[in-house]
C-alpha cells in the first residue's frame, strides 16, 4: 500500500476512557482516606499528604517543614535511621518527599505482596518518628551544606532570588530549604512542637493506588493508619493562604555571576489561586504562549533566535496567590535580546496578540487528547488525587476536565488574561555576568538593575 | 503475576527493508507509544569532529518533505508527548499518542526517516548549531562540575576510541560542523535497515504489523553499518584535577567494567548499589553517616555497547580534604574487594533490583517505558525477548561473583581518579593529581 503524503493522516475520534473512581472514607480519627484500585501492574503507592509545608514555616524558622519531613525517615519505634533505610529497601520501596509551599507528601511505592508492609512502615514513620537529637544534628548540618552547594547552581540562585522579589516577607517567599540562619537558629524541640501541631490526623490525606480492592485498601489504611492520634492544639492561622500584596510597577533585578557563560532569566508576577474558576482558561493561555514546546515564547527565544536551549512559562500553582513565571537560560550575549523578546510574548498575549483560534484549538487538544496519559500508574493515580484534596477540588474533577477545557473559548482567555498579567507590573530577574550584561539590561526601559546580594 | 513470573510479551517482524518491527499489547490506557531507535550515536564520531549525532537528533524535529515545518505542531495538536535522546550507541525518538492518532506518528515517523532532507536548509541547521551550544552551556559550562565527565572519559578511553568524548561534544567541533556534512550522515545512519521500531500499548499485533509496513515499507534499506569496535585498557592510576566554580570539593572514580549485559555487568549495577544506595550503603554509611567528612556519594554502572565504565563520586563536607575522603573510600572498597558482600546486603540489593523490573512494566513510553526497553534489547541485544534473562542475570549473582567482580574491575591500580576543587583551593585536592583544563 501507498502511502499518501500529499497531506497529514486524521485523528480519529477521541477514545473513550474512564477515569478512576475515587471511595471516600474517613477514619474516627479524621484522617481523610482515598482508595484507588489500579491493577495493570502488582504495584501500590501510598501518599500521606499533610495539610502544612514551607508556608507554615516561622519566620525565624524558615525551612523548618522541610526539615521535620526529612527527619521522618530518620527513625522509628526500635528502627534506627540505618534499620528504616534497610526496611525500605528489603521491600524495594520507592520512598519519597515532597515539601511543596502548602503541604508535604510522603509518598511509598511498592510492590503489591509489600503491601502491607509498606503500609506500617509509612504509618510509623509519618505519625511517630525518633527525632532524636544525633539525626537532627547530622541532617540539620547535612541540609546546610547542601545550601551551601546550592549557591553554585543558578537555577537555585535563581529561584530563590525570585520568590523574595515577588512575595517579600510573606510566607511563600522562601524556598523550602530556608536560609543559612534560620537553618542554624532551629533545634530538636522546634521541630518536635511542628510535627506535633501539623502531622495530624484531621490535617492529612491518605492516598492509595494500586493492584487490590477499595475493600483491601481501606482495610490496609485503618490497620497502619488508625491509631493515629493528635494531641495537639489546633492551629489558629494558616499563613499560606494569605494573599500576597502585588507591587503596583515594573523591575528588574541582577544577582552577580561572574564569568557565567549563560543567563538565568526569570519574568513574572503574582497572578491566581489553583482553585480560581479561571484555571482551565489560565492552562490554555499558558499553553499558548510557554507551557509546551511549540508555545510562542520558546519558538522565539530557541527556533527562531537560538539564544536558549529552551524557554517555558508556568504558573507555580498554590493554595494562595501563585506566580506566573516564564524561565530560561540564554547564552550570555543574548541577555538583553532574550529579555526583551520575551517581555515583547507576554506584551503580546495580554494586548496586541490574544490567540489566535487556531493556537487555542492546538492548546486545547493538546491538553485534553493528551489527558489520559497521566493516569497509566498508580503513583501518578496517586499524586493526581492528592491534588484534588491539596485543593480542595471535587472527586469529578478528572472527569469533568475535558469538558472544562473544551468550553473555554477566546474571550474567556483574554478575559482571564487580563485579569491576572500585567504587562505594567512584571519583575524581572537574570542571575548572570553583571560586567558583560549590565550595560545592555539599561536599554530595556525596566529602569537601572537593582543589583541583589547573591543570597538573600 | 508475582515476581518470579514477569515477563515482557511482545511480537517481531523484520521488513524486507531490514526494518525491525515490534509489538507489545497493552490496553489499560488508549495510547500508543511509538519508540524508534537508530543505532548510532557519539560512538559512530572520531576526534575532531564529536557532537554530530546529538546535533543531528535536533535536525529530526525540524520538518521532513512532506511535512516542511516543526515536527511538533501536528504531533501536540493530537495529544501527543514526544521527545528524542542520543547517547554514545543509539539515538531514540518517541511519541505517545492516544489511539487514535497512531497513523499520524507513523505517518511523521517515518516521512522523516524516508525524505528528512528536501526539508533541511542551511538556515534550521545553523539555528540548531546555536541551541546545542546553548544545550552544552546549560547543562555542563554552567553547571558545578559539570564538565568533570568529559575529562574523565578523555583520561579513561584513547583519543581512537569513540568513548573518549561526551555526545555533546566539544565546542569546537560543534562550531566547526558544516551543513554540508548532514547529508552523509544521514545516507549512513538514518535508513530501515539500522532502526528498529516499537508500537507498544492499546494496539492490536497485527494492526500494528500492518500499520508498520505501510508506512515504513517503501522506504528504501541502506547499507548497515559496520559495528563500531574498539578497546581500552587502564594500566595505571591516573590522577587529575581542575577548579571550578563549586563550593565543596568533590572527588571521582572511574574504571573500565564490563560492557553492557556481558558477565559482571549485572554484578557491577549490584556493586553500585551496595556502596552507594541509602544510607545503609557501604560509603553512605562510613562517609556521610558515620565519620561525616562527606555530604553525598553515588556509584553506577554505566553499561554501554562497546564496554562500560564505573563511576563513583563523593562531595567533601566542609573543612575536609578530598585525600582524607579519599583513604577513606580506598579502605571500603577494599573491604568489599576482600570479603564481598554480605548476605543481607546481597538480599537488600536484589529485592530493589527485582521490584524496579517490575516498576519498568508501568509505561508503555517515553525513555525507560516497555517500548525503549524492547528496543534496547532488540538493537543491543539482538532479542527483544531479553526482559526474563536480563533479570536472571541478577538472580544469578551472588556474593562469589559480586565480590569476583569487584576483584576484578575496581582496581587502585587501573582507574582515573579527579579531584575537582573550589577556585584557588587546590589543597584540598589529592596529592599527585595532574591538573588539567578542560572546557
Amino acid at each position: 500500500m501507498t502511502v499518501n503524503r500529499s497531506r497529514l493522516p486524521d485523528i480519529g475520534p477521541d477514545p473513550q476512557f474512564l477515569f478512576p473512581i475515587i471511595v471516600r472514607h474517613t477514619l474516627d480519627n479524621g484522617l481523610k482516606v482515598r482508595t484507588i484500585e489500579h491493577p495493570s501492574v502488582p504495584v501500590i503507592s501510598f501518599i500521606v499528604q499533610v495539610d502544612g509545608g514551607s508556608g507554615s514555616d516561622p519566620a525565624t524558622q524558615e525551612g523548618l517543614a522541610a526539615i521535620v519531613a526529612d527527619m521522618i525517615d530518620e527513625g522509628t519505634g526500635s528502627l534506627s535511621a540505618l534499620d528504616v533505610s534497610d526496611a525500605l529497601a528489603r521491600i524495594g520501596a520507592d520512598y519519597d518527599v515532597d515539601v511543596g509551599a502548602d503541604a508535604t507528601m510522603f509518598g511509598l511505592t511498592t510492590l503489591t505482596r509489600f503491601a502491607d508492609r509498606g503500609a506500617s512502615l509509612l504509618a510509623s514513620l509519618v505519625t511517630r518518628p525518633s527525632l532524636r537529637q544525633d539525626d537532627f544534628a547530622r541532617v540539620q548540618q547535612l541540609r546546610l551544606d547542601r545550601l551551601r552547594q546550592l549557591k553554585d547552581l543558578a537555577p537555585a540562585v535563581a529561584e530563590r532570588a525570585f520568590l523574595r522579589l515577588l512575595y517579600g516577607t510573606h510566607p511563600y517567599g522562601h524556598l523550602p530549604i530556608g536560609n543559612d540562619r534560620s537553618l542554624r537558629d532551629i533545634t530538636l524541640p522546634h521541630i518536635a512542637e511542628f510535627h506535633e501541631r501539623i502531622y495530624r490526623p484531621n490535617r492529612a490525606t491518605l492516598v492509595v493506588a494500586g493492584a487490590l480492592s477499595h475493600t483491601e485498601m481501606l482495610q490496609l489504611a485503618r490497620d497502619a493508619f488508625g491509631s493515629w492520634t493528635g494531641t495537639g492544639r489546633d492551629s489558629a492561622m494558616e499563613p499560606s493562604v494569605v494573599d500576597a500584596s502585588v507591587d503596583g510597577h515594573s523591575r528588574l533585578a541582577i544577582v552577580a555571576r561572574d564569568g557565567a557563560a549563560q543567563s538565568e532569566l526569570r519574568i513574572g508576577q503574582l497572578a491566581a489561586r489553583r482553585n480560581t474558576p479561571d484555571y482551565p482558561a489560565l492552562l490554555l493561555m499558558n499553553a499558548v504562549l510557554g507551557g509546551q514546546f511549540v508555545s510562542r515564547v520558546n519558538l522565539k527565544l530557541r527556533e527562531e533566535k537560538g539564544y536558549t536551549y529552551g524557554a517555558r512559562t508556568g504558573f507555580d500553582w498554590r493554595r494562595g496567590v501563585a506566580p506566573f513565571v516564564l524561565q530560561a537560560s540564554v547564552h550570555t550575549a543574548s541577555t538583553a535580546d532574550a529579555i526583551k523578546d520575551a517581555l515583547g510574548e507576554i506584551e503580546g498575549m495580554t494586548s496586541s496578540r490574544p490567540p489566535s483560534s487556531d493556537e487555542l484549538m492546538l492548546a486545547r487538544a493538546s491538553l485534553t487528547r493528551g489527558y489520559p496519559r497521566g493516569f497509566e500508574t498508580a503513583q501518578q493515580v496517586a499524586r493526581g488525587v492528592a491534588q484534588l484534596a491539596l485543593y480542595d477540588l471535587p472527586d469529578t474533577y478528572f472527569e469533568e476536565f475535558i469538558p472544562k477545557v473544551h468550553a473555554v473559548t477566546v474571550d474567556d482567555v483574554v478575559t482571564a488574561t487580563r485579569r491576572y498579567l500585567d504587562p505594567g507590573t512584571l519583575t524581572a530577574l537574570v542571575v548572570g555576568d553583571h560586567g558583560v550584561v549590565g550595560d545592555s539590561l539599561a536599554t530595556l526601559g525596566l529602569g537601572p538593575p537593582e543589583l541583589l546580594p547573591s543570597e538573600s | 503475576m508475582t515476581v518470579t513470573d514477569i515477563d515482557l510479551p511482545f511480537a517481531k517482524r523484520t521488513l524486507p527493508n531490514g526494518l525491525d518491527v515490534i509489538v507489545h499489547e497493552d490496553h489499560h490506557v488508549p495510547i500508543v507509544a511509538v519508540n524508534i531507535w537508530y543505532h548510532v550515536g557519539s560512538k559512530n564520531e572520531r576526534l575532531g569532529r564529536t557532537g554530530f549525532a546529538h546535533l543531528f537528533e535536533h535536525l529530526m524535529f525540524e520538518g521532513s518533505e512532506h511535512h516542511n515545518a516543526g515536527y511538533f505542531p501536528p504531533l501536540q495538536r493530537a495529544g501527543a508527548l514526544l521527545n528524542g535522546s542520543t547517547n554514545t550507541d543509539r539515538t531514540n525518538y518517541w511519541e505517545v499518542v492516544p489511539t487514535s492518532a497512531v497513523d499520524l506518528a507513523l505517518w511523521m515517523e517515518s516521512d522523516r526517516m524516508g525524505y528528512l532532507l528536501p526539508a533541511l536548509t542551511r538556515q534550521r541547521f545553523e539555528t540548531q548549531r546555536d541551541v546545542v551550544l546553548n544545550e552544552r552551556r546549560q547543562n555542563y559550562e554552567n553547571r558545578p562540575y559539570g564538565l568533570a565527565l568529559i575529562a574523565i572519559l578523555a583520561a579513561l578511553f584513547p583519543p581512537e576510541h569513540p568513548y573518549h568524548w561526551l555526545t555533546i561534544g566539544a565546542a569546537d567541533d560543534i562550531r566547526a560542523m558544516q551543513f554540508e556534512d548532514v547529508q552523509e550522515f544521514f545516507r549512513t545512519y538514518y535508513h530501515p535497515a539500522n532502526a528498529s521500531v516499537v508500537l507498544a500499548g492499546d494496539i492490536e499485533v497485527a494492526r500494528g504489523f500492518d500499520l508498520a509496513e505501510e508506512y515504513f515499507g517503501g522506504i528504501p534499506a541502506g547499507p548497515k553499518p559496520a559495528p563500531v569496535r574498539a578497546d581500552a585498557v587502564l594500566g595505571h592510576e591516573h590522577r587529575m584535577t581542575f577548579e571550578d566554580r563549586v563550593e565543596l570539593p568533590r572527588i571521582y572514580m572511574a574504571w573500565h567494567s564490563p560492557a553492557m549485559f556481558a558477565a559482571g555487568d549485572a554484578e557491577m549495577d549490584l556493586l553500585a548499589d551496595l556502596l552507594a544506595t541509602g544510607k545503609t550503603s557501604r560509603l553512605y554509611r562510613s562517609l556521610v553517616y558515620d565519620r561525616r567528612i562527606a555530604v553525598d556519594v553515588s556509584a553506577y554502572q554505566s553499561s554501554r555497547e562497546i564496554g562500560s565504565f564505573f563511576l563513583l563520586a563523593v562531595t567533601a563536607a566542609p573543612g575536609h580534604p578530598l585525600s582524607d575522603v579519599l583513604s577513606l573510600i580506598d579502605q571500603t572498597l577494599q573491604a568489599v574487594v576482600d570479603e564481598g558482600p554480605t548476605d543481607a546486603e546481597l538480599e537488600r540489593s536484589m529485592a530493589q533490583a527485582e521490584a524496579h523490573f517490575v516498576y519498568r512494566l508501568q509505561t508503555v513510553g517515553g525513555f525507560g517505558g516497555k517500548s525503549d526497553q524492547l528496543n534496547a534489547y532488540n538493537v543491543l541485544r539482538r532479542d527483544p525477548g531479553y526482559f526474563a534473562a536480563d533479570l536472571g542475570r541478577y538472580r544469578a549473582a551472588t556474593g562469589r561473583t559480586v565480590q569476583a567482580a569487584a576483584q576484578a574491575y575496581l582496581r587502585f591500580d587501573r582507574r582515573v581518579l579527579l579531584a575537582v576543587v573550589p577556585r584557588g583551593q587546590q589543597s584540598l585536592s589529592v596529592p599527585g593529581a595532574e591538573p588539567v583544563s578542560v572546557s
